[in-house]
């Protein structure tokens, strides 16, 4: 009778299956993503690495010495960890963070645009504190500027009113506001001594969402040669809410994440981060191998750093606050050692 | 989640030279074995030393890169955030914005 290996749905919860059964969620996920994205499944090679990584009893598993990769942090600390710098200053102290994130609670440009003189104070601080790069993120988040929080129309109620025309405009007019936040922050927190902006979960919004990231990177890029610039994506696919949009001559709508990454190293980003979403109801191991075939073809493409997204619920992770390490360190290790990405 | 992430496949931040790499990948776009190569040549170590805490330990303690506190070994004379900045700018080649101005 076949050994059977504990691990994990996309929602954290354990299962068992036995190798066989692993080998086959793992050929069915990159299957899955070759068929959505119309790309080429993962190498025979490959998904037998994974399955030794997956058909194990260990609760842990690590990439091998030397293998090591960069950690960067999106929205980093939380309330137990007393003051929002005295988090940060706990991860680079405690937790090994290469790198570390100031954010508001809010996360949302729009919203930080209010606050952003207690921002850039706290920004102050936090680089009196720390030695690791701290920068400082929020998300694009266009769908605050439609109505009732914001100026523009409503775009989720218009199309559903058949009336796209409105629903374009209305995007088109957001962008624009977009845009002029991100770069009034993200200035303002440069100034103020961030290592860097991070643009998170881009394009959560859709393709318009996406394209105000890319016009806010561009003219950031324009006026500050050196400034850090992360931008990391919210899922596999760009929605296309618009449908229509395009940046310098690519079409948003549908974008995979090699496309995402050739648009967004084009604006002037330097770290880009691929997002793929889990399914809850599959396994684990089906959960990576999808992810690690959508995220594969960035490498191809990649003239600037790649961290992939492995927070909860994105790149294998499962769905779930309190995620269990051994699903972590095996979506973990799976990225590096298939991707020879660049950080995590 | 960063405990099981920095155990698997972290270059062990300020405990070794994870924060000095990030930098490069940060500031110039350099890809991560670019970066690796070019921190080491900067320290004096090999590629495989910059994630190891022993190492990286005495080398951040002799340039002065700052490092984690020790309550069992202190070093008084160690420079503060600001100060470590302003040597890995200069270690580096970087304007680091925060090292104080």
């Amino acid at each position: 009778m076949e050994a059977r290996f504990i691990t994990r749905l996309g929602d954290g919860s354990a299962v068992s299956l036995t190798r066989s059964e692993l080998r086959a969620e793992l050929e069915e996920g990159t299957q899955a993503a070759a068929r959505r994205g119309k790309l080429p499944p993962l190498e025979t090679a490959e998904l037998e690495h994974l399955l030794d990584i997956f058909a194990s009893a260990a609760r842990f598993s690590a990439v091998d010495i030397g293998d090591e990769v960069v950690l960067s942090f999106d929205g980093t600390g939380t309330q137990q960890q007393g003051s929002r710098v005295s988090a940060l200053l706990q991860y680079e102290q405690c937790l090994a963070a290469d790198t570390c994130e100031l954010y508001h609670i809010d996360y949302s440009y729009k919203a930080v645009k209010t606050v952003v003189s207690v921002e850039r104070q706290a920004m102050k601080e936090a680089q009196e504190r720390l030695t690791i790069p701290v920068h400082y993120g929020a998300q694009p988040d266009l769908g605050r500027y439609s109505a009732p929080d914001g100026p523009c129309g409503n775009w989720s109620e218009l199309l559903p009113q058949i009336r796209i025309g409105d629903a374009r405009a209305a995007q088109e007019e957001a962008v624009e506001l977009a845009v002029g936040d991100m770069v009034y922050v993200a200035t303002a927190l440069w100034e103020a001594g961030a290592d860097g902006i991070n643009f998170d979960t881009a394009g959560a919004g859709g393709d318009a969402d996406f394209l105000a990231t890319l016009l806010a990177v561009e003219r950031l890029r324009a006026a500050h040669a050196d400034m850090g610039i992360m931008v990391g994506m919210s899922g596999e696919l760009v929605i296309g809410t618009h449908g229509r949009l395009d940046y310098r001559g690519t079409r948003l709508a549908g974008l995979k994440p090699a496309g995402q990454l050739e648009v967004v190293q084009r604006a002037g980003a330097t770290v880009f981060g691929p997002a793929v979403n889990v399914n809850t109801s599959r396994t684990v191991a089906w959960n990576i191998a999808r992810a690690l075939t959508f995220m594969k073809p960035c490498m191809a493409v990649a003239r600037i750093p790649v961290h992939a997204n492995v927070g909860m619920g994105v790149g294998g992770v499962p769905m779930n606050a309190f995620a269990p390490v051994d699903a972590i360190s095996r979506c973990s290790r799976a990225c590096v050692d298939i991707l020879r990405l660049d950080g995590l | 989640m960063p405990v099981a992430h920095a155990v698997a496949s972290g270059m062990n931040g300020l405990r070794a030279a994870g924060d000095l790499v990030a930098r490069l990948e940060m500031a110039r776009g350099m890809r991560l074995a670019e970066a690796k190569q070019y921190v080491a040549e900067k320290l004096g170590t090999s590629v495989a030393d910059l994630a190891d805490p022993l190492v990286m330990h005495e080398v951040r303690g002799e340039r002065r890169l700052g490092r984690v506190f020790e309550t069992e070994t202190t070093y008084p004379d160690d420079p503060s955030p600001q100060e470590a900045k302003r040597h890995i700018a200069t270690l580096l080649g970087l304007s680091i914005r925060g090292a104080g101005r």
